[in-house]
């Protein structure tokens, strides 16, 4: 289950999209399918919304793909192109909606399980527990602070692709993705200190 | 268990770690086919070099959706949008996605039963349209005919109206509708000399067919059957010269004892 995760080009899928969209872009998904869906499920509120922003995404890129010629689509760098379809298909899905998405929930699935294998029930519930807590940390966090914490630190991409996903200063986005941290880690601090006796 | 979690997060270490396994989502198994339905769902266009020059002729999944002339691709892909309110694709390069083998089919003239994606349109242009298709190639009919047919007969206006706002023409033959008083009249798709020039490419003498207009021949009978036709109904053409009989108008040929054919139906009475 250790997904493979590239930090740099997949320049041999661009390779062959330029030359054929519709005969690889299904193994465009497959590649990318996960992580983006993982990048999602940290925007939207629930689930269903975050497949649904990762669909929308993978047609923009399909007709973007299709439009482009071929030795525009052979220079995309694959990874952060799509993260910021994603990011855009979000923005403007929720751009009307002023509130703050609802705190993300992801009932046990496959990860959860995952952590099971060869534990207590007891510390699963408690592992279940602490993640739904961390989910809920994490979406609470400003947007400015949220997207590039998690995709620092969600999604471990390296800070040359982030800016190229959320273009702006390598500079401005280390501090806001350490101000998210220190967020964060306050939260959970007070917390502490309030369940102290 | 709160208190734990709230111990555990209060690390950056652990945090962080934690984190790192929220990346670790799978992505729903109905993601790839809902991203390939709706890929394939669309519209998409090829270009087709018709009897007109080039054309453009979209498709979807229903069918033949639009064929519309325009300079380039991108030209085609604003005007179907500005008219469909819906965005088209060029086709994609692998095989049979919706209705394209039925598009190329078409495009090489082929006479193949196409279907078409009309939903756009009213009932009544929708009838008047699948009434032009039975207008067999080489033939034409008069716009009064199609009204009488769908069973409208005084919507002779609404016909032409419903037929050059035709989103599939040359493939729906709305061409080979012309005026009741016989001229061959006008066309959407690039005026009346283009509809001279692909009525001509089906083996029509649209010229002769405007002099016997201003002869004000509007039918040929046979005298040896005693039954009138359109002059271009294929069993009006069999009528050899010695036995063909003009007439002016359909009250004539009747009042002539003559009865109108069962296969091109020039008046109610057939």
């Amino acid at each position: 289950m250790n997904k493979a995760r590239w930090t740099g080009k997949d320049q041999g899928l661009s390779r062959a999209l330029s030359e054929k969209v519709d005969g690889n872009f299904e193994r465009l998904v497959l590649v990318f399918q996960d992580r983006l869906y993982s990048f999602a499920l940290r925007l939207a509120s629930n689930r269903a919304d975050a497949e649904e922003i990762v669909q929308d995404g993978f047609i923009r890129a399909y007709r973007a793909l299709k439009a482009y010629p071929p030795q525009r689509i052979e220079k995309i760098d694959l990874s952060p192109w799509l993260y910021r379809i994603v990011l855009n298909v979000f923005r403007t899905r929720f751009r009307k909606e002023q509130s703050r998405p609802f705190p993300v929930s992801t009932p046990a699935s496959g990860p959860a399980g995952e952590i099971a294998a060869g534990s207590s029930p007891q510390e699963t519930a408690e592992q279940a527990e602490s993640r739904k807590q961390l989910e809920k940390g994490v979406a609470s966090l400003p947007e400015r602070y949220r997207v590039p914490l998690v995709l620092r630190y969600v999604e471990n991409l390296s800070y040359s692709e982030i800016k190229e996903i959320l273009k702006q200063p390598e500079g401005t986005l280390k501090s806001n993705v350490h101000r998210g941290v220190q967020l964060l880690r306050e939260n959970f601090l007070r917390r502490n200190r309030r369940e102290e006796p | 268990m709160k208190s734990r979690s709230a111990e555990m997060f209060s690390e950056t270490r652990s945090l962080l770690r934690a984190l790192k396994k929220l990346g670790k989502e799978k992505a729903p198994r109905s993601l790839l086919p809902a991203v390939r339905r709706r890929i394939e769902s669309g519209d998409f266009y090829l270009r087709w070099s018709s009897p007109l020059g080039p054309v453009f002729v979209a498709y979807n999944q229903k069918g033949i959706s639009a064929v519309m002339r325009a300079r380039s691709g991108g030209a085609f892909e604003r005007s179907f949008r500005k008219r469909f309110s819906r965005p088209v694709y060029p086709a994609p390069d692998s095989p049979r996605k919706g209705w394209q083998n039925e598009a190329q089919w078409a495009a090489a003239g082929k006479e193949k039963i196409i279907p078409f994606d009309l939903e756009s349109l009213s009932p009544f242009e929708q009838a008047v349209l699948r009434k032009a298709l039975e207008i067999p190639r080489g033939e034409v009919r008069p716009y009064g005919w199609i009204a009488r047919e769908i069973g409208r007969p005084k919507a002779v206006r609404a016909v032409g109206t419903a037929l050059a706002k035709n989103p599939i023409p040359i493939l729906i033959p709305c061409h080979r509708v012309i005026r009741s008083d016989g001229k061959i009249g006008s066309y959407a798709l690039g005026g009346k000399e283009k509809k001279m020039e692909i009525l001509a490419s089906e083996g029509l003498d649209a010229a002769g067919l405007e002099k016997m207009a201003e002869s004000k021949t509007r039918f040929w009978g046979s005298d040896t059957t005693g039954v009138f036709c359109y002059p271009t109904c294929r069993q009006a053409r069999r009528i050899s010269s010695g036995h063909r009989v003009n007439f002016p108008s359909e009250k004539e040929a009747l009042a002539a004892g003559y009865r109108p054919c069962k296969l091109c139906r020039p008046s109610q009475a057939a």
